[in-house]
């Protein structure tokens, strides 16, 4: 399925924004329906972090991907270039977990992030991308016609 | 819209009435006024997200990294919420178990005080 809307931009925080942006106005164009437009942006935005996180991380200049499909449903999907062991090392906390003091920040970060998606996101996927270095997640929302 | 970020004492806690985005761009200026009340001696701090329309994984662990820094110091932390979309992303985290969330900053006051904290 070619993307309806493809957006790339570098690893910097600043941009997590735009493309939160972005993702909401095709996923409301799309007839996402309005109750779940937040959870498209909190979803889109946690993905796209966690990209730009790793990114940083492995000192990757490579832009972060974005791609956005409008039918059947909405799909987005966010490709980053980091190696795929960290990519795939994504686990929710416990509650008892998450104030530990041994926890580092790093840690919590990506699992409450990873909470968040798996949350959110009905139909989530974490897989290495077809070609290449990289993870994608992959995102669906239903639509209304 | 840009995080705002407004300090005031509340009989004896200090709260940050925190506005806008919190997002991976702007959490970490949260983070360091944080950090800042927190060298400055606060130590019964609320933190009001009346004014958030977004807040994402990076700034709840802003947020848990300030209660373990008030814990830390005997202090105390709470945050006054009583927006349904936020409330939802800390029941889905499980971080509803972890802070002390009032609906209002008199509410946080009066828990707080009560608990001879």
């Amino acid at each position: 399925m070619m993307p309806t809307v493809r957006l790339a931009f570098s690893p910097a925080p600043v941009h997590v924004r735009t493309a939160r942006l972005v993702g909401v106005a095709v996923a409301r164009r799309a007839g996402v329906a309005e109750d779940l437009l937040d959870e498209v942006r909190l979803a889109i935005g946690e993905a796209c972090t966690r990209a730009v996180t790793l990114h940083r991380q492995y000192g990757l200049s490579d832009l972060v991907e974005v791609e956005m499909t409008d039918a059947p449903g909405y799909a987005v999907r966010v490709i980053d270039r980091a190696p795929i062991e960290a990519g795939l090392g994504l686990t929710t906390l416990p509650p008892d977990e998450l104030a530990d003091e041994a926890l580092t920040d790093e840690a919590l970060t990506t699992g409450v992030g990873f909470a968040l998606l798996a949350g959110f996101v009905e139909n989530l996927q974490v897989r290495p991308v077809d070609e290449g270095i990289g993870t994608e997640v992959r995102m669906d929302w239903p639509v209304r016609r | 819209m840009e995080l705002s970020l407004a300090t005031r004492t509340a009989e004896d806690h200090t709260v940050l009435a925190v506005g806008g985005e919190v997002d991976v761009y702007t959490a970490p200026r949260l983070r360091e006024r944080l950090i800042e009340l927190i060298d400055a001696g606060a130590r019964k701090v609320i933190v009001d997200l009346g004014g958030v329309d977004f807040l994402d994984s990076t700034g709840l662990g802003v947020l848990v990294g300030a209660l373990k820094r008030l814990r830390a110091v005997s202090g105390t932390f709470a945050l006054v919420c009583d927006k349904e979309p936020l409330l939802k992303i800390f029941r889905i985290t499980a971080l509803d178990q972890v802070f002390p969330l009032y609906r209002s900053v008199d509410e946080a006051i009066a828990a707080d005080s009560g608990s001879g904290a």
